[in-house]
């Protein structure tokens, strides 16, 4: 054996060439342990946020069915089937064998949220899309409302299920987010839904859909700042670079949003614009969390530093 | 056999879990044991040859012999090689002169301060077949699966290329062809075991640095190996991915390593992620019930 002895190793090396240190980290040329999600920018991100949008947006025409608020019946399950139909679209064409998707459908496999998830996306836009079709042509209301009122009961799994695809993953960011993660994306997924009514209804009937997009803003801004506060090392990919200028910018415009919904209501045009602002952070919150989790499966730091914590933590390291 | 599928934990017998019956065979593996790698790359080409995996073209990236980088879709086996200066074992009080050819002059005393001895790391990766392999968890399709041998496979004809596999996998190993669109990685010679024949890497490794097997039989075999090298005074030997009841159950290949597993891209402590799963769906569930209870809120109180 050429091996030399321990003792001699107790300076870990460090050469130009040799393994790269970083905040005492090692690792092997700096490179990636982890690959990086091969998901396409933008398809991936469109397929969360327009997932959520369809999701709360056919909830919110179903109660509003129930309740009789004609006009966010119509907003709710267009932007449900419109959401649901894009969304499908993007996952197809993120395939690297789109002609393959309806294998998709060929198991079903509680230990894959990707399964899970097309089984629910799969009925959901079917439903949204006959009801909408009902809501448009007239033909067939009772099946239409039938339609609209079993998307309504998928609609919230359909805002967070996405959550835990992105968790149930190896990235360090996706994964340990995963108890905030689904609050994040539901309460995100509430006001782009309102966002969708308040650009699509009257002033004078979005009374209900302020209040969700409210009440989404809220839960949506303490599930992000419980999870950027809990997360430690791994959280900072969300506040960082790129993907922390998106996620600001998701808040501000969430704020902008809420704040707008409430003094415009009685304008068309102000409600419009805080419709489009609730939008605008759906989007910048599904394209952020992507990034932050891309760029923590990059950095080898995210991945050892955690697991090096919890080896210490068992005495083993 | 169990009925229950187990996420995590200890898990003896991989294939039975996964519905084979009681006479199948028993688990295969590969012990690659970097301490006797020189680095021939040996593996690689033969595995290429076998599996027919294309080229990527001739990268020169720099990092000492490695024109690899990392196992991919293109790249089943991958040779690590690490240069670590080390203090020259000659000048120091524990070592001996093995009398091991050197590189460079001869030792100045003035220059064996900062230690000008230098070792070389070779080791040579490949995909863990884990006991708990989130890769074939969350594969949507079933394209993924689990093999008589409790190894893991992707079936080619069924891969929709939904890339989901890939960043599932805590090692990196699994990644996504170009221009084909579907996930690759090693099947640990399906169609040889099948014939009774050993993996092409370890068939072509001069040094049996590579060694298949029974799993069982391995990790005995492993243990003897660490139990020597240490007793030669090998202290930093180590063995990785052995032990059933780590984060992923314990690896279908696993390694004797000769630094920390970062320093060779690897590691230190990998969990399958869908260990967590059942976590996961309880918060979403909690989070869809809040979505719902919002919606309905939202419509109490005054129309307009
Ligand atoms: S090492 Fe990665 S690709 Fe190989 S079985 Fe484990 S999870 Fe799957």
């Amino acid at each position: 054996m050429s091996v030399p002895r321990k003792e001699a190793m107790s300076e870990p090396a460090r050469t130009p060439d040799g393994p790269i240190e970083a905040d005492g980290i090692r690792s092997y040329y700096g490179r990636p342990i982890l690959k990086e999600p091969v998901w396409k920018v933008p398809d991936v991100p469109s397929y969360l946020f327009l997932g959520g949008l369809a999701g709360a947006s056919a909830s919110m025409a179903s109660v509003a069915e129930l309740t009789g608020h004609r006009e966010l019946v119509r907003v709710g399950r267009l932007a449900a089937a419109g959401g649901a139909l894009a969304s499908v679209g993007a996952l197809i064409h993120d395939l690297g064998r789109p002609a393959r998707f309806l294998n998709m459908l060929r198991v079903f496999k509680p230990t894959s949220p990707l399964s899970v998830g097309s089984w629910i996306l799969a009925p959901f836009s079917g439903l949204t899309s006959a009801s909408a079709g009902a809501q448009l042509t007239g033909v067939l209301p009772a099946a239409g409302r039938l339609a609209g009122g079993a998307a309504g009961l998928l609609g919230p799994a359909m805002c967070t299920y996405t959550a835990v695809l992105l968790s149930d993953t190896a990235v360090p960011s996706w994964h340990e987010a995963y108890p905030e993660l689904p609050f994040l994306f539901g309460g995100s997924a509430l006001n782009s839904a309102a966002g969708a009514a308040l650009v699509g209804a009257r002033p004078c009937a979005t009374r209900p859909a302020i209040r969700m997009g409210l009440l989404g803003s809220g839960l949506e801004l303490a599930a992000s700042s419980r999870m950027e506060r809990r997360l430690g090392v791994v959280g900072e990919p969300y506040q960082r670079g790129r993907a922390g200028a998106l996620l600001t910018a998701a808040r501000a415009l969430t704020v902008a949003g809420a704040v707008l919904s409430v003094i415009g209501r009685r304008s068309r045009a102000a409600s419009a614009i805080a419709g489009v602002a609730y939008l605008a952070a759906g989007a910048c919150t599904r394209f952020g969390v992507f990034r932050a989790g891309v760029n923590s499966a990059r950095d080898p730091r995210y991945v050892v530093a955690p697991q090096r914590d919890r080896l210490r933590g068992r005495g083993g390291g | 056999m169990s009925s229950v599928y187990r996420l995590s934990g200890l898990l003896a017998d991989p294939a039975g879990e996964a519905g084979y019956r009681d006479d199948h065979p028993e688990r295969v593996g590969f012990f690659t044991d970097t301490s006797v790698c020189i680095g021939c790359k040996a593996c690689e080409v033969a595995c290429k040859e076998w599996n027919l995996v294309p080229e990527q073209g001739l990268d020169l990236l720099g990092q000492s012999y490695d024109n690899t980088g990392a196992l991919g879709a293109d790249s089943w086996r991958h040779v690590a090689f690490i240069e670590q200066r080390v203090p020259d074992p000659s000048v120091t009080s524990s070592g001996t002169d093995l009398g091991m050819p050197g590189i460079g002059a001869p030792e100045q005393p003035a220059a064996a301060e900062e230690g000008s001895g230098m070792r070389w790391l070779m080791s040579s990766d490949v995909c863990k077949h884990c006991t708990h392999a989130a890769c074939l968890d969350v594969c949507p399709t079933g394209s993924l699966f689990r093999t008589e041998f409790g190894t893991v496979v992707v079936q080619e004809d069924i891969c929709n290329g939904c890339g989901y596999c890939i960043p599932a996998c805590p090692y990196g190993v699994i990644g996504q062809r170009e221009g084909d669109g579907r996930a690759w990685k090693c099947t640990l010679c399906y169609d040889r075991l099948g014939d009774g024949l050993e993996p092409a890497c370890a068939k072509a490794c001069p040094t049996d640095s590579i060694q298949f097997g029974d799993l069982d039989e391995l990790r005995e075999r492993a243990d003897r190996r660490l139990a020597e090298l240490h007793q030669d005074g090998v202290g930093e030997a180590r063995l990785y991915g052995r032990d059933p009841d780590d984060g992923v159950g314990g690896d279908g290949a696993f390694f004797l390593l000769l630094d920390e597993p970062e320093v060779y891209g690897l590691p230190p402590d990998p969990v399958v992620t869908t260990r967590d799963l059942p976590a996961m769906w309880k918060h979403a569930a909690a989070a869809a019930a809040s979505v719902a209870a919002t919606v309905v809120l939202s419509f109490l109180g005054r129309r307009r």
